[in-house]
C-alpha cells in the first residue's frame, strides 16, 4: 500500500500548499510506513519536482505533457485513478483548493474511497483514519470516520507545518493510458500577475467600510506594500464597487486562512469571520471598541483607520530595517 | 434543453451554532432555514439564462435531498421562479449520499445542464457537484464564476489560482457555481408566491447507497483568549508583540 498526493504546478512552479499536502502525507506515513508518492500532471522541470523529496516523496511521478495542461476535471479524475490503481495506494491526499476540490470528489466516487474534505488537522485517529474537518463555514468542527478500504483527504492550506524529511529525488515519467481528448476546452487564460495571492499570501491586510470610499486605499496599499501581503476587503467593500470582487473574503467570497490577518474599518459581521476564521493570528482595528471584530483578534486597536496605519506603516520600516 | 439546480436547505448562516448534548445533532431550535447561498446564486443565474436563451431553455427545475421540512425552502425556489421541483425523501447525511440520490432523478429526467453552488454553508464539503458528474459520467467545470450563453453557445469562466480560465464546453455539463455567477440572488415577488403553490414538487424514496464515511461528533470553536489591546499612539509596541509574542513577523 502507498499514499499518493496531488501536486499542483500552473506556472511550473509547485504550488506551497501542495508541499504542505506532501508534508501531511509524510505525517500519516510516519505512522503507517507506506511509502509517499508525490503525482504531478503538466509541464514543470525535475529540479522543481526534486522539491517534493524535501519534504518526503519517496517517489516522484510526473505526467510532463502539453496535452495534460488544461485541468480538465473529469480526465484528470480517470487519470490519478490509474496512477492509484498501478501504484496500489489506499490514501490520497488533495489540497483543499479549486483544483483539489474539483478532483477529489470525483475520484472518492470513482474509487468507492470515502472522502475527508476541508481537513484542518493531522488524523485524530489512524485506525480507522479519522479527520477532524470544518463545518458550518468555521463555527464548528466536526470529526469523521472514513469506513470504506480508500481514503481521501483534502488539507486546508496552512493546516499542516512545512516539516522538511528529505529523501533521495527519484523521478517517473509516465504516459497515460486514459485519452487526452477532453470535454472542456480552455480559450483564455487571464493571470493577474505582479500582485500576491489572496489565497497563498502568509500575511493579508484588509479594508472595510471604515476606509470611507474608493479613494482612501493608499495607506492600506502601502501598507500591504511593506509586509509584502496581499490585499483584500469585506463584502461591502466590493459591493459598493471600491474594490474588486476578486479582493472580497467572507463566507460568500475568498475564504483565507494566513499566519496573519490585519483587519481595518471591518466590523465583524459573521460571514466575514466566516472567510478569515482559519487565520493564525488576527488584529483588528477599528475606532468602535464595540465592534464584533475584537472578540475574533487576538491584538486590537481602538482608533481612526486613517490616523493609526501611518503610524503602522513606519512602525513596519523601522522594523524591517532592524 | 433542461437545467437542473441542485440545492441544500441550510440554516441561516447568522445562526448561532449550537449541538444536542451528545454533540452529534445540530440543535434546530429556532434556526431558520434558508437555500444555500451559492445554491440561490446558481438558481437566479439558470433563470437569467432561460430568459435570455429565446426559448431554447424550456425549463428551470431544483432538486433537494432533503426530509418533508426541507419543503418552505423548496417552495421558495419555486417562488423565485423555478419551473418544478424535485425532493428526495430523506436525511441528507452526506456528500456522497446526496450525490448518489441525485444521479438517480437524472438519470431518468435528462438535464443538459446541472449546476451546483460550491459548497453548502452547512457541511462544507464542497463536494456534491463534483461526485454527482462523476455519478452520472458528465464532464464538470468547478469554481465558475461567470456563465454566458448565447446563440447555443457556453462560455464558463473559472476561478484558477491567480487569475481565470475561459473554458467552452457542450452540453450535457455540470458547473460548480461561486460568487460573480450573478450579483444579487432573486427575491421572490408576490405573483411568484402565489404560482408557488401549485408549482408540482415531485417526491421520491432514496435509493440504497454505499457508505463510506460515518460522522462522529461536532465541536465549537474554543474561545480563545481576550483580544489585547494596544494603544492607537503605540503601533511600535503591536509590532513589537507580532514578532516577539506572536511570532507572525
Amino acid at each position: 500500500m502507498s499514499i499518493i498526493v496531488f501536486s499542483e504546478n500552473r506556472t511550473g512552479k509547485i504550488k506551497k500548499h501542495s508541499l504542505e499536502a506532501v508534508a501531511y502525507a509524510t505525517y500519516i506515513s510516519k505512522n503507517n510506513s507506506k511509502p509517499v508518492i508525490a503525482v504531478s500532471i503538466g509541464n514543470i522541470n525535475n529540479d522543481e519536482l526534486s522539491v517534493l523529496a524535501k519534504y518526503g516523496a519517496s517517489k516522484i511521478i510526473s505526467v510532463n505533457d502539453n496535452k495534460w495542461q488544461n485541468h480538465d476535471s473529469q480526465s484528470y479524475t480517470k487519470l490519478l485513478a490509474e496512477i492509484v490503481e498501478k501504484e496500489n495506494a489506499d490514501t490520497i491526499i488533495f489540497s483543499h483548493s479549486n483544483l483539489g476540490k474539483a478532483i477529489a470528489p470525483r475520484l472518492s466516487v470513482r474509487l468507492k474511497a470515502g472522502l475527508a474534505s476541508n481537513v484542518l488537522a493531522l488524523p485524530t485517529w489512524y485506525s480507522p483514519m479519522t479527520f477532524k474537518r470544518k463545518s458550518y463555514n468555521g463555527n464548528a468542527f466536526q470529526q469523521i470516520k472514513i469506513t470504506s478500504a480508500k481514503c481521501i483527504v483534502t488539507i486546508n492550506p496552512n493546516s499542516c507545518d512545512l516539516v522538511e524529511n528529505p529523501v533521495p529525488v527519484n523521478i517517473t515519467g509516465y504516459t497515460p493510458t486514459t485519452s487526452a481528448n477532453f470535454a472542456t476546452k480552455v480559450e483564455n487564460v487571464d493571470l493577474i500577475t505582479g500582485k500576491i495571492l489572496l489565497t497563498e499570501a502568509s500575511v493579508v491586510v484588509s479594508g472595510g467600510r471604515g476606509l470611507k470610499s474608493s479613494d482612501n486605499w493608499k495607506p492600506l496599499e502601502e501598507l500591504a506594500e511593506v509586509l509584502g501581503a496581499g490585499i483584500a476587503c469585506s463584502r461591502p467593500v466590493s459591493d459598493e464597487g471600491w474594490r474588486s470582487h476578486e479582493e472580497h473574503v467572507g463566507q460568500t467570497g475568498k475564504i483565507i486562512a494566513p499566519d496573519l490577518y490585519v483587519a481595518v474599518g471591518i466590523s465583524g459581521a459573521i460571514q466575514h469571520i466566516g472567510g478569515i476564521s482559519g487565520s493564525k493570528v488576527i488584529v483588528a482595528i477599528n475606532k468602535d471598541k464595540d465592534a464584533p471584530i475584537f472578540s475574533y483578534a487576538n491584538y486590537g486597536i481602538i482608533g481612526d483607520a486613517f490616523d493609526v496605519l501611518p503610524r503602522l506603516i513606519e512602525s513596519v520600516k523601522k522594523f524591517k530595517n532592524a | 434543453m433542461k437545467i437542473l439546480v441542485c440545492m441544500g436547505n441550510v440554516p441561516d448562516t447568522t445562526t448561532k451554532i449550537k449541538f444536542d448534548s451528545e454533540m452529534k445533532k445540530l440543535d434546530t431550535n429556532g434556526v431558520q432555514w434558508v437555500i444555500n447561498p451559492w445554491d440561490e446564486l446558481a438558481l437566479t443565474r439558470a433563470l437569467e439564462i432561460k430568459e435570455q436563451s429565446g426559448g431554447k431553455i424550456e425549463k428551470v427545475s431544483v432538486i433537494n435531498v432533503g426530509q418533508a421540512d426541507a419543503e418552505p425552502t423548496i417552495r421558495k425556489a419555486l417562488a423565485i421562479g423555478a419551473d418544478d421541483a424535485f425532493r428526495v425523501d430523506a436525511n441528507p447525511k452526506d456528500a456522497y449520499f446526496i450525490a448518489a440520490q441525485i444521479a438517480e432523478i437524472v438519470k431518468t429526467e435528462k438535464f443538459d445542464i446541472i449546476l451546483c453552488g460550491i459548497e453548502s454553508s452547512d457541511f462544507n464539503d464542497a463536494a456534491v457537484g463534483s461526485m454527482l458528474s462523476e455519478f452520472i459520467d458528465y464532464p464538470s467545470v468547478s469554481a465558475v464564476s461567470s456563465f454566458e450563453f448565447k446563440d447555443g453557445n457556453i462560455c464558463l469562466k473559472r476561478d484558477i489560482d491567480g487569475g481565470k480560465e475561459t473554458i467552452s464546453i457542450s452540453t450535457p455539463f455540470v458547473a460548480i457555481v461561486q460568487k460573480g455567477i450573478c450579483i444579487n440572488p432573486r427575491i421572490p415577488a408576490m405573483r411568484g408566491i402565489m404560482m408557488a403553490r401549485t408549482k408540482p414538487i415531485k417526491v421520491s424514496v432514496p435509493v440504497a447507497t454505499d457508505s463510506l464515511i460515518e460522522a462522529l461528533t461536532f465541536e465549537l470553536p474554543v474561545s480563545k483568549a481576550a483580544c489585547k489591546m494596544v494603544n492607537a499612539e503605540d503601533t511600535d509596541k503591536l509590532i513589537e508583540l507580532l514578532h516577539g509574542e506572536a511570532k507572525v513577523l
